[in-house]
């Protein structure tokens, strides 16, 4: 199979343009006649929901949650990118283009990336208009931060919660078409296959989730903007109900998973505290700026802390060990998530983590408030004794961080101002995703995938703040064009019928597969089976990889799959409200799309972004990448259950220059 | 900790419903609802059905979790969702009494999961600016006031959990509708439509079959982003405005 | 007028007419309850029966007092029909009561509600239906050039009775909580709130809601204790 990634000819900065006003349009009374299905109702489905409903077109929309206000884009904290230069301080689409592909290790399609930084000033535009309440100057002007390691302030926020603004910015947008009629939301309707007529994608086999009734849904097209799988590692930020099945139903139906190994840890997380632990919590990037990073030096410390025997107020300095100043001193604290994941990820190796799991480290504010506390006390001409600094730096701390602090509060029981934090990486976003064109089709025609479920813009490492950019850009400014590529075409294609012997047989298929499920009646519960199969995957494809735990881990997941269909039980009937049922289908999924993650993780034998490879490390222990080797896009087919088959989509950069990143 | 939990159990929406007891033993790092994982945990290995209950982000944003713990909404802790409630608030022996939302316009539909689209209804009335993709001006092209941003912006919070009908003795949304219409009515780029819809938005809040607002303020005491009643003065005036000096 | 009707059927509408109804009643409370500490005179009734002959027969009074009976009504039925409205729009209620997040009386007002009127009916009854109907004795002043009914007399003789005494305390024990919440809620209800002056109208709510009733409840145990 050879991938054609169709991006159009021409310069870099011109192909977007220029594309869009010479691609073939669909008039207004072809519109209303043509249907377009969208599952997922995140940032990116929600957006594009609404503006094909704008444009006309007949929209299906499905979200699994209750409303389409759940989805997990609603959790994202720090801002969105936008190439605006309100700040004047030399931003630009191309430095943020740059910035990107950079910040991606050189592992994504130049084109996406500079459309994605060409639509990014649209985005603050509507969802401005929306009424989105992004930060404000005095003056009334729109606000800006910086993220991430870059050089410009180009980041917009709204508070902490900048993804539930978007998020709830484009449900209203969504809303207002629902009213009108151009967009049939289905609230609680989980898709569960992808139905394809002469090769085409016509629609989707959904369960209706309160009364397990299975639908037809038929359309001209379908999109999948149905999110990340970084719940296939049981413990990550994602919300409970995050799942890959949506995307796994259509990779099933050939459509391919490109560069599944690509994940992201986040490195500030609050740490697993026992075995009954469902989730992990997300503490934003901004705490590195004034947090210090630190473990014991001795282990006998560690060990003691771990224990309760002592904290970490017993440590004295000079038995403190700041190992990302250290390693790192031009970055320090302030280094890439990656790199700050794996060198947490070292410190607890060598047995010096602190958490009762020794799986921790402290983020240490003592000395910014110290810091802030001294400097306020100068510059208000108060007394400058221990008490009165500390009390002055707490306060400016909590006016920094008041949120984050109360939040830590309340799930480790501990107050941050007196102790420093424990935190630990996590697993908090997926780069790798459904491998999609410059056109956001899968290979599979009539198929689109946006946002987190495709695999598109951010190469190997996502940049803070790009998820929101990303997943409102193609909702919003580029698949509602695109996706018109395929549908004029389509023009002379009546209404799809949801009849036909391709439509039961997918809804049979469906069936048995619930069924089936229900009446292998074991003794394991499906939650059980995700800790296990979580498991797997984070020590054998999780923040450091070698070949011998991948094919350990492929082995384990096989082995776990096989336990899965002869021992798993799930509770109730497949025509009812059950949600170990649903979850049950989730992690079968799961568990494929997990063997391929660590079939493409052993197939990359370079270190790129997010994924490392033991074997692939430069003379002083970093990342190395293989440029001549890997420069492509690891495309995955199912294969039956047989080992994956990989297809390559070369990767070709004109107009940057690959290097190697260094923080030291 | 070894807990006593009375749940609320109820098969569909048309069935009767009762209380259980349940025993489970926890720990004071847990959160309330990974307490609740353990005790379906032993439901499931016990091959009996597990309690349903709503919950999604676990990080007090997404909206989803809706428990009424001891009589409360979200529980004992102020401006806190259930996902966020965690056992140390608990001791060894409690007893604890967890019951569904309950208003006319929330039917259960199984135990303690009940369906709120009848909130998706308000808004879907007029909880939006009209504006186009494409059609936006330069977003500094509308300066907004700090003050009247941060305003807004506390409106704004509000995540759809439905807390405040939960606890209002009268079942009524006028918390939910008025922190949208005081969101979008307050910010310049949402006035041109306020009129319309703050009429809007009342009118589809009394056909969803909400009850009438009597002042009570336990919609404010229990919301887990501390909404102020603030906007629902907003919103009287607004709508006593508006019928005074629209047309129709 | 369709808009009017439109109007008042809406939520908010069929609030406005509680808020409305409930400050008119406020305010008349004040006024009655100056008219009626002159019992408080020692001056065998002079200064109450004459003030009453007034309120019951300038023709300006008399009209208000009409609308106030319109008032009442309107405010006990309304009152009457959210609640019932309210009730159904609960649907059930919760196996555990709490009182942490709201104050008793604003979850009770239905409650405390027709308390009041049924106090108030017993007051009527006990004076105004009388002087209504003539049942009350015929005074004459030298200060006034006509006759007037001794309502002070009657008073007088009905706080002699222990059971009506506790009555009225009770009845104005349902007021002084019924104002409680009412107070503040009527202003809510019109909208007017804001930071600046919300706490002073929460302050004279509650020295209102306080004092009003305790001045009513004055002049039945100065009557009873002091004779």
């Amino acid at each position: 199979m050879k991938l054609d990634s169709k991006v159009p000819e021409g310069a870099l900065a011109e192909k977007w343009t220029k594309y869009k006003s010479s691609m073939p349009l669909v008039a207004p009374n072809n519109k209303r006649r043509l249907e377009v299905i969208v599952v997922g109702t995140g940032l990116a489905g929600a957006s594009a929901a609404a503006t094909m409903g704008e444009l006309g077109y007949n929209v299906k929309c499905f979200t699994f949650h209750d409303s389409p206000r759940r989805a997990h884009s609603i959790a994202a904290q720090g801002g969105i990118n936008a190439a605006k230069n309100y700040q004047n301080d030399g931003d630009s689409v191309f430095r943020l283009f740059y910035d990107t592909i950079k910040g991606g290790d050189y592992r994504s399609r130049e084109a996406n990336v500079h459309r994605l930084a060409e639509v990014s000033t649209d985005i603050i535009d509507q969802c401005t208009a929306q009424g989105v309440p992004f930060a404000r100057e005095y003056g009334g002007l729109l606000a800006n931060r910086s993220f991430g390691g870059v050089q410009v302030s180009r980041t917009f926020y709204a508070r902490g919660q900048t993804g539930q603004q978007l998020l709830i910015g484009a449900y209203q947008a969504l809303s207002r078409q629902i009213a009108k009629g151009s967009v049939d939301m289905y609230n609680r309707h989980e898709m569960l296959d992808l139905v394809k007529v002469d090769g085409k994608a016509r629609g989707i086999i959904t369960r209706n989730l309160v009364t397990g009734e299975l639908e037809r849904f038929s359309a001209h097209a379908v999109v999948l903007a149905t999110g990340g799988y970084g719940n296939v590692y049981y413990l990550s930020t994602n919300a409970m109900n995050s799942n890959v099945s949506a995307g796994w139903r259509a990779v099933r139906r050939g459509a391919l998973m490109a560069n599944p190994c690509y994940n992201q840890i986040h490195p500030t997380c609050i740490p697993v505290s026992g075995d009954y632990q469902s989730k992990l919590t997300l503490m934003s990037e901004s705490l590195r700026n004034d947090g210090r990073i630190w473990v014991p030096k001795s282990k006998e410390d560690a060990q003691a802390i771990k224990e309760g025997r002592k904290t970490a107020l017993d440590i004295v300095e000079e038995d403190r060990d700041y190992y990302l100043e250290r390693r790192y001193p031009a970055f320090g604290n302030l280094v890439p998530r990656d790199v700050a994941s794996r060198a947490a990820k070292v410190a607890c190796d060598e047995g010096n983590g602190v958490a009762p799991t020794g799986l921790g480290v402290f983020l240490d504010f003592s000395s910014a408030i110290q810091r802030y506390g001294l400097q306020e006390a100068n510059s208000r001409g108060l007394s400058t004794d221990d008490t009165n600094v500390t009390k002055l730096g707490k306060e400016i701390i909590k006016n920094k961080y008041g949120n984050l602090f109360q939040m830590y509060e309340k799930i480790s029981g501990e107050n941050p101002y007196e102790r420093p934090m424990k935190i630990y990486p996590a697993i908090h976003y997926t780069m790798g995703g459904i491998w999609v064109d410059y056109n956001l089709e899968t290979n599979v025609p009539g198929l689109f995938a946006i946002g987190e479920a495709n695999f598109s813009d951010h190469g190997a490492n996502r940049l803070g703040a790009s998820a929101l950019m990303q997943g409102l850009a193609d909702g919003y400014f580029v698949l509602p064009y695109t996706i018109g590529n395929f549908l004029s075409t389509q023009i002379r294609t009546d209404k799809i019928a949801n009849d036909t012997p391709e439509f039961i047989q997918a809804e049979k298929d469906v069936k048995e597969r619930l069924q089936g499920l229900i009446d292998i009646n074991g003794n394991q519960s499906v939650e059980s089976f995700h800790k296990k199969l979580g498991k797997i995957i984070w020590e054998n494809g999780g923040m450091s990889r070698n070949e011998t735990g991948l094919k350990k881990g492929i082995a384990e997941v096989r082995a776990l799959r096989d336990e899965f269909y002869k021992d798993v039980y799930v509770p109730g009937t497949i025509s009812e409200f059950n949600p170990e049922l649903e979850k049950a289908a989730r992690v079968a999924d799961f568990m494929e799309l997990g063997e391929t993650l660590l079939f493409d993780a052993l197939n990359r034998n370079e270190s790129c972004g997010g994924h490392f490879r033991e074997e692939s490390v430069s003379d002083e222990g970093e990342a190395k990448r293989d440029d001549n080797n890997y420069t492509y896009v690891a495309a995955w087919e199912w294969n039956d259950g047989q080992d994956p088959k990989v297809h390559k989509e070369k990767l070709k950069f004109d107009n940057v220059e690959l290097k190697t990143r260094s923080y030291k | 900790m070894k807990l006593n939990l009375k749940i609320w159990r109820q098969s569909g929406p048309n069935d009767k419903g009762y209380f259980d007891m349940h025993s489970v033993e926890a720990n004071e790092h847990m959160s309330f609802l990974e307490m609740l994982d353990v005790l379906n945990e032993q439901l499931i290995s016990e091959k009996k059905d597990p309690i349903a209950f709503a919950h999604d982000c676990r990080e007090g944003i997404c909206g989803t979790c809706n428990l009424v713990i001891d009589g409360r909404p979200h529980g004992p802790q102020k401006g806190t969702t259930t996902c966020q409630l965690h056992m140390r608030q608990y001791k060894d022996d409690d007893t604890i009494v967890i019951e569904p939302f309950r208003a006319t316009a929330f039917p259960i539909i199984k135990d303690l999961v009940v369906d709120r689209s009848s909130l998706d209804g308000v808004i879907q009335a007029g909880g939006y600016i009209s504006v186009n993709t494409g059609q936006a001006v330069d977003a500094n092209a509308i300066p907004v006031e700090q003050e009247v941003a941060a305003d807004a912006f506390d409106s704004a919070t509000c995540i759809g959990c439905g807390a405040c009908i939960a606890a209002c003795p009268n079942g009524s949304a006028m918390l939910f509708t008025s922190a949208k219409v005081s969101h979008l009515g307050k910010l310049p780029q949402g006035k041109v439509e306020h009129k319309k819809r703050v009429q809007n938005m009342v009118a589809q809040m009394d056909k969803e079959g909400f009850g009438l607002c009597s002042n009570v303020g336990a919609c404010e005491a229990e919301c887990p982003k501390e909404i102020s009643l603030d906007n629902i003065a907003f919103m009287n005036r607004a709508f006593i405005g508006s019928v005074l000096t629209t047309e129709d | 007028m369709s808009w009017l009707i439109t109007f008042f059927r809406s939520s908010i509408g069929r609030k406005l007419i509680m808020s409305l109804t409930g400050i008119f009643l406020i305010t008349f409370l004040i006024v009655h309850l100056i008219g009626n500490l002159q019992l408080l005179y020692n001056d065998g009734g002079e200064a109450f029966n004459t003030y009453a002959y007034f309120m019951t027969n300038n023709p300006l009074i008399k009209t208000i007092s009409y609308g106030l009976y319109f008032f009442i009504v309107v405010h006990a039925i309304q009152g009457i029909l959210l609640a019932i409205y309210n009730r159904k729009a609960k649907g059930s209620k919760y196996a555990v009561n709490t009182h942490e997040n709201a104050s008793w009386a604003s979850k009770n007002m239905a409650l405390l509600g027709i308390l009041v009127f049924a106090f108030l009916m017993l007051h009527m009854g006990d004076f105004w239906w009388k002087m209504k109907q003539n049942q009350l004795d015929m005074v004459t002043y030298a200060s006034f050039d006509a006759p007037v009914k001794d309502l002070f007399t009657r008073v007088s003789i009905a706080f002699q009775e222990l059971w009506i005494v506790v009555t009225y305390i009770i009845g104005l024990l349902a007021l002084m909580f019924h104002l409680l919440h009412g107070f503040d809620s009527a202003f809510q209800t019109l909208g007017i709130r804001h930071k600046k002056y919300t706490p002073l109208i929460s302050l004279v709510g509650k020295a209102y809601s306080f004092l009003v009733p305790i001045g009513f409840a004055i002049i039945p145990l100065y009557i009873y204790f002091g004779k």
